[in-house]
């Protein structure tokens, strides 16, 4: 059997029986099995992990954004009689090590040897007894720097005068990286060009923002000097590909590295690329002969690692008088920072940019990206962003509330008039994606009965009066978003990652006693796989949750895959899942024939036991099966026993999970002060397989959202310094900034996925910036604002009330 | 995680140990109260001292109490307990307005009042507070007790007239009869520092004249967090809301902000303005007697 | 340069050799190995690190340990009572209050406190109390809810996760 020819969509429509555990044997609400340690301290992090005579590195970084490195003078650190070790770039290009290859083809300095790029850039690895005199060493390691210009502004990296960045690559006189096309030049100029269109123009900056989950970034690292066998702890979202990188970079045999996840504290993309830290804790468990611990302090997270968004966006989109949208382009500035080290898919270097249509039936689009370096930090993908939707998503929901403010039209009935119709899914976009499913306007109407939308705006039209009357007082404003998502990558003939196709294996042993262990390619940050893949085997073989055991994240016992980010572990591992366990399924069914002495073709499965059709009393229970199996029962000849099973699940499209949101804010004009009063979100992901769990994702998108719109920015100020290198200055939203979310759900499933099931992670993510910023940008209208970058801050909100909104990716001035 | 540099460490007795442990150790000793912003400091390695003396066991510099005609408030009087005091809550509103939006309540768990005005943060708030009471530190030494009015103890960013062998031991406010107090503050979320705030009292007469007024700002450079003009422009004048809104102007006008990522200078100086406007409007309203 | 201190932790004294400047987070964590209270910044704003001093929440990455001395901690691993869960924690486990874990034992703690001063808090007070620790998974909104559910059942007898 493979993938294809499973059943699809077995949405369940009764509710499902419970098991003596009072868990849902299938779909259904179930308290997650992983918190039994979380609540009483029990989780073992990174950091948590401590091995018997283990050291602590600290890397030294660079205080500025572009410099040229004359000398570097350890000996006073290497005296310290503390430190093991201390290595430089010199050190590691001795053992072909100082640069190593990012997940975008480019390279990236381990340790710096020539020229510093960005503030932050690693420069020295000090290895030391205990953390504390780790980071004492680094204040006595010397480096004459000699300072250069740097590229701060993006739009001005293409500048002739600019300096060159990347100076490493022979022959490079520039700071290009790439240009990127999409969609249809020549088509999208025939629609702007008629005569009777109404154009809508804006430039909408996605400014820099970062994951910065609770937990920081380390790796324990630790090589056996007998076995030569290596073994790292990483915070790491994709064991598997961190394991094949390490072997390609350090050229240790892939077999000899182990590479485990322990719990995460959270990764929203930021633990998916592979940080010269983690290098430097392998460099250092090999010079010391001792496991090394390296964890970044959150400086170190918020100002070097993989950063989110930097997207400079120029947009166009026409429209008929009456509002029907045409068509739809824009030329987008890329800032890619002094490394192009985005984690997407190699066919995709802007990621699913391409996506920006949006949810509407268009008839032209067209797109181009051009990606520069500047003396920035690397990254790019990250952020719960579906490989860039996020920045798609956000650029055309504003675009369309641009429109519907210059075409002076209610956004939701332009929304209402343009989106998607129920029978044109699958729907063929304009830039090459192929919608599985949808009914955008049930889920857009759910979402403005939930809210009173007319209610809403019958209140607005008052509050403005009052308004325009006192002069005092908050401003109401109303944003709608609706998104489409494209999640769950593969398949693996469009999708890799460094030429790894994207595609998830699964294994699934069954005991003799019918308990089971279902061990994953992709690793849980708090999503809680513990749970719902014991309920997708569950659901599959009618097995109590409670009696699966799921494994995850550590190489040595999972089998390979491309690990969870991109909202894909439902869409593949979860249908890896489902896969491997019809497999067991249909073993069972001959282990069963035998054992009832009848022909598989006889049998009929009843949630947990194959039965005798028209004689449902004689029948074998899944439990009894295994233990069949396993006996010295006679199988048919070419049947083995056991019911083991394993499969790698590639999936033939993406699922497109959509969702419509809005927003309610008070502004107030005086102080520039956000406050949002409610957040009305409902999402369309398919069957839910574990409702809890799928609102939970959703709350915690939705709240980074409010971050994104209102407070979360990594902004440099001239010399390339970040401004964002501290939860001083980067702000997360707190629980006084985030309202009580007020969820609908539609279900609507895909008819590839074997359960119809889509991904949910990044949804809220993907669609809640652009409803809050619509939502104040609704609310300052009256005071003649029609666009101003996110984050709104108060700053930002009082200067676009002035006329003068701000460059959001640079210092004020 | 960033970690402070080595120090030596004693745990003071009394104020008179402390006093002690401070002349016998030098200047390269610091007391720490709350330790939340000196703490901070060390971690990132902006301050490194040899010794620091933890003050924490001084109880009975823990209080808040009517004292004459003052309240007095002792140097390590926490920010939960200004917040929750029902003293300060009867005289002084303006404690309770700031407090709620200082740090975070877990912060405001440890941080003390002394601690916070003795690390003079241009931002601070409750610099702004106890300029505009007018209030009175009380500063010891192994010499004695001198007293200092909060407009002269500032003596400019991050520093005070507190010298490296004194203590901040008391902090008085006289009680004023028909008072109101308010304080306002805008930052960019929950937790974080001022953009800019400001609080003042309003005292009147039976005809509506300002008897006496004090206006406190902070983080828009007003110096020793105090707006003078703002206050001559009311006192001795009849209350009204253009009074209200001349003398915010005048406010405003006497700041000298900075622009940094909390924002630009001249929406900083809107905001001096903006939220004397408000602070006055609402003090007035408790003078009256007319609201919380 | 060290020094000797000691302080109660979930009810048992202990002692040990310090640097000064250890901080209280380490002195739990790697000291006595009580990996439950967590860290997540340099400048005191996070608030994962939260853990009762005498009762009251305290961030322990700006207390020393040398500070503490003398004082009594409580962590995350002194909330269950023999088997039984703190109502807080199975608050936490019902509403799904947690996701990647992170927060959760300073969240808990958090509310620990705030439901022994105030029993019955409304959403909104829930809310002012915790917003000294952040939260990058949940939204906070299973977080309020989950300390509403320890209000109404404050008096569990089994243990249920
Ligand atoms: C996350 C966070 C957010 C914050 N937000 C705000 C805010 O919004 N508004 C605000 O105003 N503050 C804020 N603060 C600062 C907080 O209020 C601190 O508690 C306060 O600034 C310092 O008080 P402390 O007792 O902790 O002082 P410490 O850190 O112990 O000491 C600070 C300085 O004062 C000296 N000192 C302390 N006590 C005395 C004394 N009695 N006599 C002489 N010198 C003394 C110390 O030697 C040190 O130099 C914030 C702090 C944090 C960590
Ligand atoms: S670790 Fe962030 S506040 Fe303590
Ligand atoms: S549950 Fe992950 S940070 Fe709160």
């Amino acid at each position: 059997m493979t993938a294809t020819d499973v059943p699809t969509s077995p949405v369940p429509t009764s509710p499902v029986p419970m098991s003596a555990a009072g868990n849902p044997i299938g779909f259904g609400r179930m308290l997650r099995k992983e918190d039994a340690r979380f609540l009483r301290g029990k989780g073992n992090y990174l950091d948590d992990v401590n091995l018997p005579g283990m050291l602590h590195g600290a890397i030294l970084r660079s205080p500025y954004a572009h410099a040229r490195i004359n000398s570097i003078d350890i000996s006073a650190a290497q005296a310290h009689p503390k430190v093991r070790a201390v290595i430089t770039g010199e050190v590691l290009a001795t053992l072909n090590l100082a640069w190593m290859p990012t997940m975008s083809y480019d390279t990236q300095a381990v340790l710096a040897t020539d020229k510093v790029r960005f503030q932050g850039q690693e420069v020295a690895f000090v290895v030391a007894e205990d953390r504390y005199s780790a980071r004492d060493a680094l204040e006595l390691v010397e480096v004459d720097y000699e300072v250069l210009p740097a590229v701060v502004d993006a739009t001005k990296a293409l500048d002739a005068d600019a300096p060159v960045i990347r100076t490493d690559k022979e022959g490079k006189t520039d700071n290009h990286i790439y240009d990127w096309e999409t969609g249809d030049s020549a088509a999208c100029d025939e629609v702007f060009n008629r005569p009777d269109v109404v154009v809508s123009k804006a430039d909408i900056l996605y400014p820099r923002s970062h994951p910065s989950p609770m937990e920081t970034c380390g790796s324990v690292a630790s090589m056996d000097p007998v076995t030569g066998k290596l073994t790292c702890w990483i915070t790491s979202q994709a064991p598997h590909a961190h394991r094949t990188v390490y072997a390609l970079v350090a050229g240790l045999p892939e077999h000899k590295i182990q590479v485990i996840s322990p719990d995460i504290g959270g990764g929203f993309g930021n633990k998916v690329p592979v940080y010269p830290g983690y290098v430097c804790a392998v460099v250092g468990t090999i010079v010391t002969g001792k496991p090394v611990k390296w964890m970044e302090d959150r400086f170190e997270n918020l100002a070097t690692t993989g950063f989110a968004r930097d997207y400079h966006m120029q947009g166009e989109i026409a429209a008929t008088r009456d509002g029907k949208i045409l068509a739809l382009r824009t030329h987008t500035l890329a800032d890619h920072g002094a490394f192009n080290a985005t984690a997407q898919p190699t066919k995709f270097p802007a990621g699913f940019f391409s996506i920006f249509t949006g949810s509407y039936d268009l008839e032209a689009a067209y797109g181009k990206v051009t990606a520069v370096y500047t003396n920035k930090a690397p990254g790019g993908v990250a952020y719960a962003c579906s490989f860039r939707i996020t920045e798609a998503a956000y650029f055309v929901e504003r675009m369309v509330d641009i429109l519907a403010h210059d075409l002076q039209m209610d956004p939701a009935e332009l929304r209402m008039k343009n989106l998607i119709r129920p029978e044109q899914f699958p729907y063929q976009t304009k830039t090459g994606w192929e919608y599985d499913s949808g009914d955008y306007l049930v889920t857009l109407q759910a979402t403005l009965d939930a809210a009173g939308y007319k209610e809403l705006r019958a209140e607005q039209v008052e509050n403005r009066a009052r308004y325009e009357q006192t002069g005092e007082g908050t401003l109401l404003g109303i944003g709608l978003s609706f998104f489409t998502e494209g999640v769950g990558a593969g398949p693996r003939k469009h999708m890799d990652i460094l030429g790894l196709g994207m595609a998830d294996g699964c294994e699934l042993r069954i005991h003799p006693t019918g308990k089971a262990v279902i061990r994953l390619s992709v690793q849980t940050q708090g999503q809680g796989h513990e749970t719902t893949f014991a309920q997708i085997v569950a659901h599959e073989l009618g097995l109590p949750p409670e009696d699966v055991e799921v494994v995850h994240g550590d190489t040595d016992q999972t089998p390979f895959g491309l690990g969870t980010y991109g909202s894909r572990s439902t869409p593949v591992s979860g249908a890896a899942a489902a896969v491997v366990s019809r497999r067991v399924k249909e073993k069972a069914r001959i282990v069963a024939a035998a054992a009832l002495e009848c022909s598989p073709s006889d049998l009929e499965w009843e949630l947990g036991r194959w039965q005798v059709k028209g004689d449902p009393e004689k029948a074998k229970t899944i439990q009894e099966i295994a233990l069949l199996a396993h006996s010295s029962l006679e199988l048919p000849e070419g049947v083995e026993g056991h019911l083991d099973a394993s499969a790698v699940y590639n999936p033939p499209n993406l699922t497109y999970p959509y969702g419509a949101y809005l927003c309610v804010v008070d502004v107030d004009p005086g102080t520039g002060a956000v406050k949002v009063r409610r957040f009305i979100a409902t999402d369309d992901c398919g069957p839910r397989i574990n409702p809890m769990i799928v609102e939970g994702q959703i709350h915690g998108g939705l709240a980074e959202g409010i971050g994104m719109a209102l407070m979360q920015v990594i902004a440099f100020d001239e010399n390339g310094n970040c401004l964002g290198g501290s939860f001083m200055d980067y702000l997360l939203p707190t629980s006084l900034e985030c309202p009580s979310w007020e969820l609908e759900a539609t279900v609507t499933p895909s008819p590839h996925h074997p359960l119809g099931c889509k991904g949910v992670g990044e949804s809220a993510t993907v669609g809640s910036p652009a409803a809050v910023v619509n939502a104040v940008m609704d609310a300052l209208a009256p005071l003649g604002v029609r666009h101003a970058d996110m984050p709104l801050t108060p700053a930002q909100v009082w200067l676009a009330i002035q006329g003068r909104p701000a460059r959001t990716d640079l210092a004020f001035t | 995680m960033q970690t402070p540099a080595p120090f030596e460490y004693e745990r003071a007795t009394s104020v008179d140990n402390a006093l002690a442990l401070l002349e016998r150790h030098g200047p390269e000793a610091r007391v720490v109260a709350g330790g939340h912003s000196l703490l901070p400091m060390m971690k990132l390695r902006l301050a490194g001292p040899e010794v620091l003396i933890d003050i924490n066991d001084l109880a009975d510099l823990d209080y808040i109490r009517v004292d004459g005609d003052d309240i007095a408030i002792g140097a390590m009087t926490r920010h939960a307990a200004l917040l929750s005091s029902p003293v300060l809550a009867e005289h002084y509103p303006i404690f309770r307005d700031a407090e709620r939006v200082i740090a975070d309540p877990v912060v405001r768990n440890r941080g003390t009042f002394g601690g916070s005005v003795c690390q003079a943060d241009p931002s601070e708030d409750l610099s702004a507070v106890t300029s505009a009471l007018g209030a009175t530190m009380v500063i010891r030494s192994t010499e004695g007790v001198r007293t200092v009015s909060a407009r002269e103890f500032h003596t400019g960013p991050y520093e005070t007239v507190v010298g490296p062998a004194e203590i901040l031991v008391e902090i008085r406010v006289p009680i004023r009869p028909a008072c109101g107090s308010a304080y306002e503050k805008v930052d960019r979320r929950a937790g974080d520092w001022a953009v800019a705030a400001g609080g003042c009292f309003l005292t009147l007469d039976t005809g509506g004249t300002v008897t006496d007024v004090g206006i406190g700002l902070t983080a828009v450079g007003a110096p020793h967090f105090c707006a003078p003009e703002a206050e001559a422009a009311l006192r001795g004048h009849p209350i009204s809301d253009e009074a209200i809104v001349a003398a915010a102007a005048k406010a405003a006008a006497a700041t000298n902000p900075a622009t940094d990522q909390r924002g630009p200078a001249d929406y900083k100086r809107h905001l001096a303005g903006e939220l004397t406007k408000r602070a006055l409007r609402r003090a007035l309203v408790r003078a009256r007697g007319e609201g919380a | 340069m060290t020094m000797q201190v000691t302080m109660t932790v979930n009810g048992e004294e202990v002692s040990r050799e310090i640097e000064p400047r250890l901080l209280l987070v380490h002195f739990l964590r790697d000291e006595i190995g009580l990996t439950g209270t967590h860290w997540g910044c340099d400048t005191s704003n996070c608030g994962v690190c939260v853990v009762l001093l005498d009762g009251v929440p305290a961030k322990s990455c700006t207390v020393l340990a040398a500070m503490a001395g003398g004082h009594e901690i409580q962590t995350v691993e002194g909330m269950a009572q023999g088997g039984t869960l703190h109502p807080v924690q199975e608050g936490f486990f019902q509403e799904h209050g947690l996701q990647c874990g992170f927060c959760t034992p300073a969240m808990m703690l958090t509310a620990q406190a705030l439901l022994e001063v105030n029993p019955d808090p409304s959403t909104t007070e829930i809310r002012e109390a915790i917003y000294g620790t952040a939260c990058r998974c949940t939204g906070y909104e299973n977080i309020v809810r989950a300390i509403r559910w320890a209000a109404e059942h404050p008096a569990l007898e089994e243990v249920t996760a």
